[in-house]
C-alpha cells in the first residue's frame, strides 16, 4: 500500500467518527471529511459561527450570504439545524459537549500539543480564530497533516517549536504515512500506508510504543 | 425602548472620537455596512474597533481602517486572504492589534453585557496568548483570567425589528450581535425590515428590546 491521498485521508477520519456525534470539521483540508461521512450515521456538523446541522456547500440558487460556515464558504441547512450566536457556541465547544473535532496542524508533539496558529515568523501576523477554543473543548481533537513538511522535517515531535494552540489535547493524528493515537503512556502507530514501522521509527525522533 | 431613526446618519450621530466600538459580522455575515459607512461619513476618529476580523475587501470595516479612523483593532481573526487593507496599515506600524481567541472574545463581551466581572477560561492556556494573564487551578484543570470587554458603541445587523427594537436575526448572521448588544453603552442595529410592535412572535425574539437603543432599517 502507499501513503495516502488526502482524499483517502479524510475517508479514513470520516470512517472513525462515531454515529451520532457531533462534530466540528476545521477550515482547510478537514472540512473534506464532511464529503465521507456515511448518510444516515446521523452525524451533526457543528460549524462555529453558530450552527448545528450544518448541509453542504451551497451552489447556485442556494447561495445566501447570511449563510455560511467558518471558512466564510455559503453553505446549506439540513433539517434539524440550529441556529446560535457566538457565546453560545463556543460555550457549547468549551464546555465539552462536542464530540469530536478535526483540525490541521503545523505540529503536534508526543504529549497532544498541538501547534497550528502561528508559524512564528516575526513578520507574521498572527491570527487565531477558534482553533484553541476548539483544541481544548472537544472530547475528541484528531489532527490531520502530512507527515513531514515540505523541508522534510517531521510535524510529529517531542516537543513542539512553534507557538502552542494546545496543551496536551490531541488524541490522535492521521497523515499520508501513518495514523497515531496519543494516549497517557505515549504514542503508538494504528495503521501505516507505503512506510513500514521500522522505517518510521526511523524517521521520527518520537518514540513509538508498538514499534 | 428603541428610538427608531430615518437614518443612518441619524443613528451614529451620537458616536465620540476615541470610543470602543464592537462591530458584528462574521465575514460579510452580519456585518452592519450601512452603519460603518454612515460612521465614516461622521468622521469620529481614534477608535478602538472590537470584530472578529478586521475587515474584507474594501468595504465595511475595511473601509473604516482604510479612513484612518482606527487605532486599534481587537479581534481573533485579522489575517484572510482579502484582509490587505489591515495587513497594510499593521505592517506599517500605523494600527494596534490585540488577538483573542474567538470564543474568548465573545466571552469576554458576553461577561460586560451580564454583570461579570471575569472568569476563569480553560482556553489558551500554556499558549503565547496567556502571557501575562493569572492562572488558576480548579478542579485539577488549569485556567486563565480573561476580563470582560465592554462598548461604548454596538453596530450590529439584524433581520427585523419590531419598533420598541426587539430584534430577531437570519441564520449564521446572527453571529456576534445577540452578545454585542448587550455590551456595549448604546446598542445601533440595522435592520432588513421595521415591524410594528407586537408583529414579532414573542416567543422567537432573540434580543429583547432593553438591549437596544437605535434602530434603522437598510
Amino acid at each position: 500500500m502507499s501513503a495516502l491521498t488526502k482524499a483517502q485521508m479524510a475517508a479514513l477520519v470520516a470512517r472513525d467518527i462515531p454515529a451520532g456525534s457531533y462534530v466540528n470539521l476545521g477550515i482547510g483540508q478537514p472540512t473534506t471529511v464532511a464529503d465521507h461521512l456515511p448518510a444516515g450515521a446521523g452525524i451533526v456538523l457543528h460549524t462555529e459561527n453558530g450552527m448545528l446541522n450544518m448541509g453542504p456547500a451551497a451552489v447556485g440558487d442556494q447561495i445566501d450570504p447570511e449563510l455560511t460556515n467558518a471558512g466564510k464558504i455559503p453553505v446549506t441547512e439540513l433539517p434539524g439545524a440550529a441556529y446560535f450566536h457566538h457565546a453560545d457556541s463556543f460555550a457549547m465547544m468549551r464546555g465539552g459537549h462536542l464530540d469530536v473535532c478535526v483540525l490541521g496542524a503545523f505540529q503536534v508533539s508526543a504529549t497532544g500539543d498541538l501547534a497550528n496558529w502561528h508559524t512564528g515568523a516575526p513578520d507574521a501576523i498572527p491570527a487565531v480564530g477558534g482553533a484553541m477554543d476548539l483544541a481544548i473543548g472537544a472530547k475528541q481533537v484528531f489532527v490531520m497533516m502530512t507527515l513531514f513538511a515540505k523541508d522534510g522535517s517531521a510535524k510529529l515531535v517531542p516537543t513542539c517549536t512553534y507557538p502552542l494552540t494546545g496543551l496536551g489535547c490531541v488524541s490522535r493524528v492521521y497523515t499520508d504515512l501513518a495514523v497515531f493515537d496519543i494516549e497517557a503512556d505515549g504514542v503508538t502507530v494504528r495503521d501505516t500506508y507505503g512506510i513500514s514501522r521500522a522505517e518510521l521509527a526511523q524517521r521520527l525522533d518520537v518514540t513509538l510504543l508498538n514499534c | 425602548m428603541a428610538t427608531i431613526c430615518d437614518t443612518t446618519a441619524d443613528a451614529v450621530a451620537d458616536i465620540k472620537d476615541g470610543s470602543t466600538v464592537l462591530i458584528g459580522g462574521f465575514g460579510m455575515a452580519g456585518m452592519p455596512v450601512a452603519l460603518i459607512d454612515a460612521l465614516i461619513d461622521h468622521g469620529a476618529t481614534d477608535l478602538t474597533v472590537v470584530s472578529n476580523n478586521a475587515g474584507n475587501g474594501d468595504t465595511g470595516l475595511a473601509a473604516l481602517l482604510a479612513a484612518r479612523r482606527v487605532r486599534k483593532v481587537i479581534c481573533s481573526f485579522p489575517r484572510q486572504s482579502d484582509s490587505w487593507v489591515f495587513d497594510g496599515l499593521y505592517r506599517a506600524g500605523d494600527i494596534q492589534l490585540e488577538v483573542v481567541p474567538q470564543g474568548t472574545l465573545a466571552e469576554r463581551m458576553r461577561a460586560a453585557g451580564a454583570g461579570i466581572g471575569g472568569f476563569y477560561c480553560p482556553t489558551a492556556v500554556g499558549t503565547p496568548l496567556a502571557a501575562g494573564k493569572e492562572e488558576r487551578v480548579i478542579d485539577g484543570r488549569t485556567y486563565i483570567l480573561e476580563y470582560p470587554l465592554a462598548g461604548d458603541v454596538a453596530l450590529i445587523g439584524a433581520h427585523q425589528a419590531d419598533r420598541m427594537g426587539n430584534l430577531v436575526y437570519r441564520k449564521t448572521a446572527r453571529n456576534f450581535g445577540p452578545v454585542m448588544a448587550t455590551a456595549a453603552t448604546t446598542t445601533i442595529v440595522q435592520v432588513h425590515e421595521v415591524v410594528e410592535t407586537g408583529a414579532l412572535d414573542p416567543e422567537a425574539v432573540v434580543t429583547p428590546s432593553i438591549y437596544v437603543d437605535k434602530v434603522v432599517a437598510v
